[in-house]
């Protein structure tokens, strides 16, 4: 198939940016979307163009490195379904399709479609986290974890860092990401003694990064990959109310 | 044990690229903010419904609707003295106002200080169309209600003037050929009735509702509340301008 | 066979750090034998640690809750993203938890089998000693394990062993894993005991007086050269498979830090070990980029299947049932369709070659679930394999449920890897290499679940007790910016840098590594043979002669540049396909993860040669176009031994 694609192109955190468009004839529908950069990007090279730069790596929709927005919506059309794993057979011959970079203050642009997540990490510094210095752990089966608890941990664990979640939010807000943090570590018994210091530094963090305040707009968990759940902000925020009425 | 560990370029403070800055000035988090707006939207909410329902007091009769304007000034008394309820509330309610326009400010400038750079393809809306429009509906709803009380409170742009009894403000001010100003305020209520069904239930998930079936709930029940107090509003005016009440 | 026109042959290599005595106390003994460094000296002494998967973050963590100073690099934006995050089956642990017969002794007895003999007893018997403690440190870390309704932790059995010993996050084992090390690192760099610097890859060791005390680091982001001080270097670097471009490796795994180790020094063992994981789906054109693994149980309820006749063009529903052919089931009928990893794979192969293979480019097989569907209905097969066959139709566009999957093998780890001793230290001083880098524990193949268990048991576990052991033997002297070998390892990078940018061809750097991979797949992938191996290092050699005078690599040094990054490591890649098949070429023995196809039974079953090839080859670098100097270092098999495996 034969598509047209508008990317943001960006030499350098500090050069200024536009959209470019560039003709990509015969690709199959059975490439995935990153293939189809590739493909272009190979063009590119040969034309003497500089190829468009984005982060990639396992290309299985679990590492999270990969990050576009794909007409407007972070990770593309596919619900619950990372960039690499999104195929050309979702679009139709003859499409234009503009692919952006993540857009928020907290993840500048390096360049092109290459953004900087390390404000996750320093979330997670912060607290995200059981402090258990190797070595010192009982046996695993001293404290037997429910197993509703267990998968319901599990369910917010799979988060994959993306930032998807703050590239959708009107807000430029990362309470899905903490919130699947706070959710994963709170419910394991093992979790409980640091998990209202965890709460406070972790939202501290995200506020320092410069991310906005979640409003609950709820676009957040229409685009994140993993499908993580709205309602588990609201537990981030009663562990959080609780924590401060006890300080 | 003598060991350089110097490398050729300054080391980099451990792991961060935008450390903060360490003077940051403590500003209230992102959820501290939520809960003061959950908090003053919830007193809002009270007394949106304590208002709609006395003035459903209209279709017991001008009168009835009179001596309950006049007994809201009585209220407390003799224990306070003449109108300080309604002083009181009128107070609380400003304080709640302000604390809620405040927080929203404040959410609203990180919001845009979050997301600096706009995208070249707008989002489209996926979240629902309530969540967008909060901050131009609560705009809209501090506006609506300034010509509201120089309406009918100060009577100031009402036709009765500002010495009438309430009633004659409500009933001339809706009056038929003044259908605009109905108009207006069916908008002004819609707009309500929007703010408040996403409102209530993000008010309770600001307060700490998390369980996916709660969350269903919440916004059924956020839905029939708003859609009942619209309902309420909508009656009085809607029956004046077309002549059902006198 | 012995030294040729290909490689010449050196001295033995030993390990000397290996205890001997009964072996369940060998280990209690080597750590009790080591040295140990005083709690208040540890932070005057520095650690590099190149990669923050399994082995590199755990280990890192675990250095710096210890006390040292630790400088911790990888490629990613993150070290949440290093490629153990893709795991997906589970990890092994000897803990006995379901009461059916596991102990420490029979994990150890089935690695060193499953290795087809070729790893070290040694080695393997701590490994299963410390799984316990994998298990233990993990759940207190907060891994969402699986679990029973009794909430106790669940288990499984993989890979065709007799236990369950399995542990398992539904299919992401390895993402919560890697998040609960990424955990404990992020807590120690927001402590400031690790410096963490992703986005920085090693391009080059710094080995002063003999001993590795830094590398050299590009900043991904700037491109800036820089030059890191240590008192030792780890690296946990994981395994090479993307030699063969496409394998079930992340995009950016490489091999530049242990091949520029081992240009500076460090041995590279075993480099032909392979392994091709047989449920894969099929490339499905040339843009193909990367191969995705389906879980192996898919085999329990599914069948594999051919078409009897060749270039059989036919939609799967209409070709009737006597004209398929359940070779797996023909050929090996008492496993059927559940022979392992190996035999599965070359057979798959071996059907395509004879042109019957299905789907674009005749490769791939048919695994069928039409049996099963019928047998169990829908909504069982459903139940138990929902997410895969939905993984499967999200990229193929096709419905298993209504027709037959495709699957091809794949490339999937590297049990080769540098050599490392007892207490996971390179020919190299000062060098330590753990997890997949490494080539110690899995010898000839490794099972299913335990490369997980390797790389935290180095990390966590046994690094951290052997590394003191040379730490304490300091002081080292000062390295400075100006000391020789520092100046040299710089100019080394920035030298080839400036090459790569200068050359300006006409072939990208993909392509190149497109054209590598094919030579490695066709001549050194799952069948290897004399006449292919030697074809295979002429045609090596002469696509290392065009990629150096025909690569175009665009943009700047100073900038991120993403195709500079790839040429270094497709660089490095063509020097390591061509030891790997001069490696697969002396090995005149089928084992494990190698099959020589000289080297077969009448039936064509793997042929070992325990009285020849029973020692780990390991490499001495001899420049880019010498000749590799064989080391062996000899195994011996004191409580496992070596029996021939059947699955007929
Ligand atoms: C799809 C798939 C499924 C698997 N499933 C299982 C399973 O179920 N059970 C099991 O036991 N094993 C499994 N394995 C194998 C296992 O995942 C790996 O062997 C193991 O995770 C390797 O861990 P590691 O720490 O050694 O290396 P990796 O996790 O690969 O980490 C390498 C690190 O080194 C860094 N790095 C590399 N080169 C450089 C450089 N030049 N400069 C700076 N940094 C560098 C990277 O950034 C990264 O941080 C699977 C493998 C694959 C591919
Ligand atoms: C200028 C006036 C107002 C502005 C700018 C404003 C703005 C906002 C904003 C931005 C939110 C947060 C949106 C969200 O949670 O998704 C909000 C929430 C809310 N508003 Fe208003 N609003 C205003 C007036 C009002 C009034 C008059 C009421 C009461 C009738 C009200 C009731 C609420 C409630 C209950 C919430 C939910 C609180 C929460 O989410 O925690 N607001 N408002
Ligand atoms: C649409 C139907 C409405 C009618 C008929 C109505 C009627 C009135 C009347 C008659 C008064 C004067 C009461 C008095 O002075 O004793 C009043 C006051 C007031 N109304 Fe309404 N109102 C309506 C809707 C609203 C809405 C939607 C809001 C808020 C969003 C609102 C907020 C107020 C406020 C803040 C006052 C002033 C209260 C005070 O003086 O203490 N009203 N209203
Ligand atoms: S919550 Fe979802 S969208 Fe956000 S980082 Fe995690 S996986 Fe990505
Ligand atoms: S979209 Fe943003 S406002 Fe909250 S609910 Fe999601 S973080
Ligand atoms: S590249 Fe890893 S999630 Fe997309």
């Amino acid at each position: 198939m034969d598509i047209k694609v508008r990317v943001w192109r960006q030499s350098g955190p500090s050069a200024g940016g536009k959209m470019v468009a560039y003709d990509v004839k015969g690709i199959s529908p059975d490439a995935s979307f990153l293939e189809m950069i590739d493909v272009l990007n190979e063009t590119l090279i040969l034309d003497g163009d500089d190829p468009i730069a984005f982060d990639h790596d396992c290309r299985e929709g679990i590492c999270g490195a990969c990050s576009m927005v794909i007409n407007g919506v972070a990770h593309g059309p596919e619900k619950a379904t990372t960039t690499c794993q999104l195929h050309m057979r979702k679009f139709s011959d003859g499409d234009v399709i503009d692919v952006e970079p993540w857009r928020a203050a907290a993840f500048p642009v390096i360049k092109d479609l290459v953004v900087d997540r390390t404000a996750f990490d320093q979330i997670i510094q912060a607290g995200g986290y059981i402090t258990v210095p190797t070595g010192t752990a009982p046996d695993a089966h001293a404290t037997p974890v429910p197993k509703k608890d267990a998968d319901m941990a599990f369910e917010a664990a799979t988060c994959i860092g993306c930032g998807a979640c703050v590239a959708a939010c009107p807000n430029g807000s990362s309470m899905l990401f903490t919130a699947a943090k706070i959710t994963h570590l709170g419910l394991m018994p093992q979790g409980q003694p640091e998990r209202d210091s965890r709460v406070l530094d972790m939202l501290q963090a995200q506020d320092d990064a410069g991310f906005g305040g979640c409003t609950n707009a709820g676009e957040c968990t229409t685009v994140c990959p993993k499908g993580i759940p709205l309602s588990l902000i609201g537990r981030l925020n009663s562990d959080y109310r609780k924590a401060i009425t006890k300080r | 044990m003598a060991v350089d560990t110097t490398s050729s370029k300054a080391s980099k403070p451990a792991g961060a690229a935008t450390p903060a800055p360490a003077s940051k000035k403590q500003r209230p988090s992102s959820v501290v903010l939520k809960l003061i707006m959950a908090a003053s939207g919830t007193l809002l909410v009270l007394f949106l419904f304590a208002h709609a329902a006395g003035n459903l007091k209209i279709f017991v009769g001008l009168p009835d609707f009179d001596h309950y304007a006049e007994w809201l000034r009585e209220l407390g008394t003799p224990l306070l003295p003449h109108a300080w309820f309604l002083w009181i509330q009128r107070f609380g309610l400003l304080a709640a106002i302000g604390l809620h326009i405040w927080a929203a400010a404040a959410l609203t400038i990180r919001a845009k200080k979050a997301r600096p750079v706009k995208y070249a393809h707008r989002p489209k809306v996926q979240g629902g169309y309530a969540a967008r429009t909060m901050r131009w509906g609560g705009v809209i709803i501090v506006l609506f209600v300034i010509w509201h009380i120089l309406d009918l409170t100060l009577g100031t742009v009402n036709p009765a003037g500002g010495d009438s009894a309430a009633s004659e403000r409500v009933v001339e001010g809706f009056a038929p050929e003044r259908w605009y100003v109905t108009i207006f305020y069916v908008l002004a209520v819609v707009a309500v009735g929007f703010h408040l069904r996403h409102g209530i239930w993000s008010a309770a998930r600001t307060m700490g509702q998390q369980t996916v079936k709660g969350e269903r709930r919440a916004k059924a029940i956020a839905l029939v509340l708003s859609v009942v107090l619209v309902a309420m509003y909508l009656s009085v005016p809607i029956a004046v301008t077309l002549g059902l009440v006198d | 066979m012995t030294a040729s026109e290909f490689w010449s042959e050196g001295e033995p290599v030993f390990d000397k750090a290996a205890p001997d005595g009964p072996v369940e106390t060998r280990w209690e003994r080597r750590k009790f034998n080591a040295k140990l460094v005083n709690p208040a000296n540890r932070r005057k002494l520095t650690v590099i640690i190149v990669g923050t998967g399994l082995a590199g973050g755990s280990a890192a963590a675990t250095l710096a809750e210890a006390g040292y100073h630790v400088k911790s690099y990888c490629y990613q934006d993150s070290p949440r993203r290093a490629h153990s995050i893709a795991a997906q089956g589970g990890i092994n642990a000897a803990k006995n938890y379901r009461n059916d017969g596991d102990s420490v002794y029979r994990l150890f007895y089935d690695t060193v089998k499953g290795g087809d003999f070729r790893a070290r007893e040694s080695n393997v018997y701590r490994l299963a000693q410390v799984s316990v403690n994998i298990i233990d440190q993990c759940v207190a870390q907060g891994v969402p394990f699986a679990r029973e309704y009794g909430g106790l932790l669940d288990n499984r059995s993989f890979g065709g062993t007799q236990v369950s010993r399995t542990f398992y996050a539904r299919g992401q084992t390895g993402q919560q894993l890697l998040l609960g090390a990424y955990q404990a690192l992020e807590r120690q760099i927001g402590l400031g005991n690790v410096e963490m610097n992703a986005r920085h890859e090693m391009l080059e060791l710094i080995v002063v007086d003999g001993k590795a005390r830094g590398i050299v680091v590009r900043d991904m982001v700037t491109g800036e050269i820089s030059t890191e001080f240590a008192d030792a270097v780890v690296l946990a670097s994981g395994g090479y498979g993307n030699v063969f471009f496409l394998s079930t490796n992340a995009k950016g795994c490489n091999v530049t830090a242990s091949w520029r180790a081992h240009r500076k020094g460090a041995l590279f063992a075993n480099p032909c070990y392979t392994q091709i994981h047989p449920t894969c789906i099929p490339e499905s054109g040339s843009h193909q980029s990367k191969l995705t693994l389906m879980s192996e149980s898919l085999r329990n309820d599914g069948r594999v299947w051919v078409p009897k006749a060749q270039k059989d063009t036919r939609r799967a529903a209409d070709i009737p049932e006597d004209e398929r052919d359940y070779y797996l089931e023909r050929i090996y009928p008492s496993f059927g369709n559940l022979v392992p990893r190996d035999i599965a794979s070359r057979a798959a192969k071996n059907v395509c070659d004879e042109g019957r293979g299905v789907g674009p480019g005749g490769l791939g097989v048919y695994l069928d679930f039409a049996d099963a569907i019928s047998r169990l209905g829908q909504k069982a097969v459903e139940a138990k394999y929902g997410n895969l066959f939905e993984m499967y139709e999200r990229i193929t566009g096709e419905d298993p449920y209504e027709t037959p999957m495709r699957i091809y093998p794949a490339v999937h780890y590297t049990m080769g890897g540098l050599w490392v001793d007892y207490d996971l230290q390179s020919t190299v001083p000062g060098l330590f290499v753990v997890g997949e880098a490494n080539f110690s524990d899995h010898g000839a193949n490794r099972l299913g679940a335990s490369a997980l268990m390797q790389g935290m048991a180095d990390g966590y576990f046994v690094l951290p007790n052997t590394i003191s052991n040379y730490l304490a033997s300091g002081p080292f002297p000062k390295v400075t910016e100006t000391d020789a070998p520092v100046v040299e390892a710089r100019k080394q990078v920035e030298d080839r840098i400036e090459k790569f940018l200068s050359i300006d061809g006409d072939r990208t750097v993909d392509s190149f590594h497109r054209e590598l991979g094919h030579i490695m797949w066709e001549y050194c992938g799952m069948e290897r043979t004399e006449e292919g191996l030697t074809k295979a290092v002429g045609l090596i050699r002469a696509l290392k002669e065009e990629f150096w005078t025909r690569v175009k690599v665009p943009g700047k040094g100073e900038e991120l540049n993403q195709n500079l990054e790839k040429a270094g490591r497709v660089a490095d890649f063509i020097e390591l396909g061509e030891l790997m098949c001069i490696d697969a070429l002396h090995r005149r023995e089928s084992c494990g993860g190698h099959f020589r196809g000289e080297s077969q039974t009448p039936d064509g079953e793997a042929l070992r040669h325990d009285d020849e090839f029973s020692y780990a080859a390991a490499w001495e670098y001899f420049g880019a176009d010498g000749k590799p100097t064989l080391h062996k270092e000899d195994l011996n098999f004191e409580y496992v031994h070596p029996s021939t495996r059947s699955y007929k």
